[in-house]
């Protein structure tokens, strides 16, 4: 039974006079990967980081419309809140280097001042890093820095540290355009296996990797909307010019 | 003549390295020098007596620096409990607010403070802390060397949370952890290192200041450790000991420039050794 | 959200104290120095006779003294710091060498003024009372000499180091090309990288000369303490930051203090301005290259 999760209606946003993204309207459907993919430019990593408000650390950003995750207007709750609810993983992996593989993982918590006992918080790693395909790898160096990880592993303590705040939504920006093939295909897999446990959201420079990975598939072009649907039909038959010529090699 | 030419030019190649070479090395001589008479003059100076009693009348043998010693110890307790909270603060505030314009002129204004001679800031404190109090004080001598201290520890707490990725910030600010805490207990701790170093090096840097002491810690031949009451040092003792004209005294300047040149030494090490063990890779 | 502002204010305030500093320095010299200004007005600079007893207070003397021992010092260090800047900037940009030397450079920017002015009060000065001796003049050994030499070793490493880095910055694409056109090393340091690193150098030789001005302690015990105006490079005299620290703690009077001040005022403004035009010149230099 799908429902929608998340409910963007006619979302535009501006930095400064530069419209970034125009009019966008649209919806993601719960324990899916949607993937957004489109030109250097396009607005994809803007749309991202509007669902989580990290776009306003920045200032000098104006949005119009409104995003709603199940009934509640994100623009309408304390950013903290929905950061707490939306996970996100960056392009270049970055674990914080000071604390531990297990305080990584924690680090929503700990940071959050969030106070757990301890068999919870065990409960809470083992159970990401897990979800995250790491725990055979790390379980026996929980209490190292994970600095010595390789990049892939990095990235995926990154995901079990979004995962550990048990969000509604995961948004991954460019989640392997920093790894090497073998770690992005097992990311690819991973992020297959992930969606039993929540939504996710991806933006991704790579087509293939959009037609490999998610169920959805988003093309924006210039702030535009271009075409969206799901991703067989979408790469198959494309509806829109832009998008055909998008998926065959012409620009992008 | 075209050998002659380039024979020429590679003659004065070799002539200007021997030149450089000649005058960068010729700076170690300086080095050595006062090295060499300080281990020498100064180490002979040193026992238990020196270390451990308070200085004697002219004459008395066994006279010491204890005081001294304590004396320039509490002074650097003093000038970085004030300095470091105030100077680790605005160096945050100068890293987190790049593009602003008031940054900018408190960043300049703590340059200009850095190069203000250290006299001046005696004057300055003397006329705000000895005057109203009614006389000389550790605490107002404190206070000149923590008003030295501030630019070292503004500028080096900048420069190190500067070199920060962003990504560091983005990664807590994505768990929906608010910025302030954000600052405090992510990018702080993984900063430490550096400006650990800051603060060692501000340190060392004004152990050794007599100027501004001149007039507000003053000195004191007692032992004392009553931060309203003046208060002795190293520096101060060594001037003082230094400019009269008994021969015991000269060699008691050479003790005392001894441990301070020893204390100055340990400061760097460690700071080059903290910034090594602490040092987080990001 | 309140702690959030808290904190932003908490940053912003402690802003607002170092600016609050220096603005008070420069207000409290200012106030302090109106008495003196009010009884010598400019006369002060120029005049030649300092005897507090009589009110007279021209301070010529400790300007004379300043300006000879700095400009004499900053002459006697530039060799040596622009060469151990070509050195560290060109010839040996890393390894042992480079280390040695910047382990030594830092060692001598990290001896305490007071043990540079005890050292060359016991060292220094009878070598150059010996030479004196030798040259027939009298052997005072304290002087504007002596001062000017302690001085040199002390402000080498800070034109040492901002040179350093500016001639660090020259682009290689720019000396390559000079290689490539057969030039020897000589020829590109001296044609390509110092001219290009000109304005960072001349602004390293400018901090040095502000630290130069307001440095005390070391020249307060080698200058030897005379009031009246130097004739020759060794006689004894003193300067601004030393006539302070001589006098201030045992100045009697009102207007006395407030004459020390007033020196103390023109040293602060002198080397605030010196500071601003020397860091405003990197700046541009880094805006220019990167």
């Amino acid at each position: 039974m799908e429902s929608t999760v998340l409910n963007i209606k006619d979302l535009s946003v501006y930095y400064g006079d530069n419209k970034a993204l125009n009019n966008i309207s649209l919806s993601i459907e719960s324990r899916m990967v949607t993937a957004i993919m489109g030109p250097s430019g396009c607005g994809k990593t803007t749309l991202l980081r509007c669902i989580n408000r990290m776009h306003e650390i920045n200032g000098n950003v104006r949005t119009t419309g409104h995003i709603y995750l199940y009934d509640s207007d994100l623009n309408q709750m304390n950013p903290i809140i929905v950061r707490r609810k939306i996970g996100m993983v960056f392009q270049k992996p970055n674990p914080f280097p000071t604390m531990t593989i297990y305080d990584n993982v924690m680090a929503g918590y700990r940071l959050n001042g969030i106070r757990l006992k301890k068999s919870d918080r065990d409960m809470i790693v083992e159970d990401s890093l897990k979800k995250a395909a790491l725990w055979n790898e790390v379980k026996d160096s929980l209490l190292r820095k994970g600095t010595f990880l390789s990049g892939g592993q990095q990235q995926r303590l990154c995901i079990a540290r979004a995962l550990a705040m048990k969000p509604e939504i995961l948004l991954l920006d460019e989640p392997t355009s920093a790894l090497d093939p073998k770690a992005t295909s097992r990311i690819e897999e991973l992020i297959v296996e992930l969606k039993q446990y929540v939504t996710i959201m991806l933006v991704t420079h790579n087509i293939a990797q959009a037609s490999r990975v998610s169920d959805y598939t988003v093309f924006l072009y210039l702030g535009d909307l271009v075409e969206y649907g799901q991703t067989e039909r979408l790469f198959t038959v494309p509806e829109d010019k832009r998008t055909e010529e998008y998926l065959t090699g012409k620009f992008g | 003549m075209e050998d002659k030419g380039i024979r020429f030019r590679i003659i004065k190649d070799r002539m200007f390295f021997l030149f450089i070479v000649f005058f960068s090395l010729l700076c170690a001589a300086p080095l050595f020098l006062i090295f060499y008479y300080l281990v020498k003059n100064g180490l002979s100076s040193i026992s238990l007596d020196f270390l451990l009693n308070l200085p004697k009348p002219v004459g008395e043998e066994g006279g010491g620096l204890a005081n001294a010693i304590a004396g320039t110890l509490l002074l650097i307790v003093l000038a970085s409990v004030i300095s470091i909270p105030v100077g680790v603060t605005a160096g945050i505030y100068l890293s987190e607010n790049k593009k602003s314009r008031t940054a900018s002129y408190v960043r300049m204004f703590a340059e200009i403070l850095q190069g203000v001679p250290s006299i001046v800031i005696g004057i300055f404190v003397y006329l705000w802390v000895v005057v109203p109090l009614g006389g000389f004080s550790a605490v107002s001598g404190a206070i000149a060397l923590a008003v030295m201290m501030l630019p070292v520890i503004v500028r080096s707490t900048e420069e190190t949370l500067n070199l920060l990725p962003y990504s560091l910030k983005e990664a807590s600010m994505a768990l929906g952890v608010p910025y302030y805490r954000t600052i405090i207990k992510v990018i702080l701790p993984t900063g430490f290192s550096g400006i650990l170093t800051g603060v060692l090096l501000s340190i060392a840097r004004i152990s050794g200041e007599t100027a501004p002491l001149l007039f507000t810690a003053f000195g004191n031949p007692f032992w004392s450790l009553d931060i309203t009451r003046p208060i002795s040092c190293l520096p101060l003792e060594i001037y003082q000991y230094a400019m009269s004209p008994f021969p015991e005294w000269h060699k008691m300047a050479w003790g005392a420039s001894f441990v301070l040149i020893v204390i100055v030494l340990l400061l760097n090490i460690f700071s080059k050794l903290g910034a090594k063990k602490w040092k987080v890779q990001y | 959200m309140i702690r959030e502002k808290i904190f932003r204010l908490v940053l912003k305030f402690s802003g607002l104290i170092i600016t609050v500093i220096l603005m008070a320095v420069f207000a409290t010299l200012l106030y302090k120095s109106l008495p003196s200004i009010r009884h010598s007005g400019l006369a002060f600079l120029y005049t030649g006779i300092w005897d507090p007893v009589a009110d007279e207070y021209g301070a010529l003397p400790f300007l004379i003294g300043t300006l000879v021992t700095s400009f004499l010092a900053l002459f006697i260090s530039l060799p040596f710091s622009l060469s151990i800047s070509i050195f560290l900037g060109e010839y040996y940009k890393n390894g042992f060498f480079s280390n040695a030397l910047k382990t030594i450079i830092e060692l001598l920017a990290g001896i305490p003024s007071v043990i540079y002015g005890f050292w060359g009060l016991f060292v220094l000065v009878p070598i150059i009372q010996q030479f004196q001796l030798k040259l027939g003049i009298i052997p005072y050994g304290v002087g504007m000499f002596t001062s000017a030499i302690i001085l040199s070793i002390m402000i080498i490493p800070y034109s040492a180091s901002i040179s350093k880095e500016v001639i660090n910055m020259v682009p290689a694409d720019l000396k390559e090309a000079a290689y490539s056109l057969g030039a020897t090393r000589y020829e590109v340091i001296r044609k390509i990288s110092l001219p290009y690193a000109k304005s960072g150098i001349f602004a390293g030789i400018l901090l040095s000369l502000g630290r130069a001005l307001g440095e005390t302690m070391a020249v307060t015990m080698v200058i030897g303490n005379r009031n009246s105006i130097p004739k020759s490079l060794f006689d004894p005299a003193n300067t601004m930051a030393s006539i302070i620290a001589n006098e201030f703690a045992e100045a009697s009077t009102n207007l006395y203090h407030s004459t020390l001040i007033q020196i103390g005022l023109v040293l602060f403004v002198v080397t605030a301005l010196i500071s601003f035009a020397g860091k405003k010149i990197i700046k541009k230099m880094k805006r220019d290259i990167g």
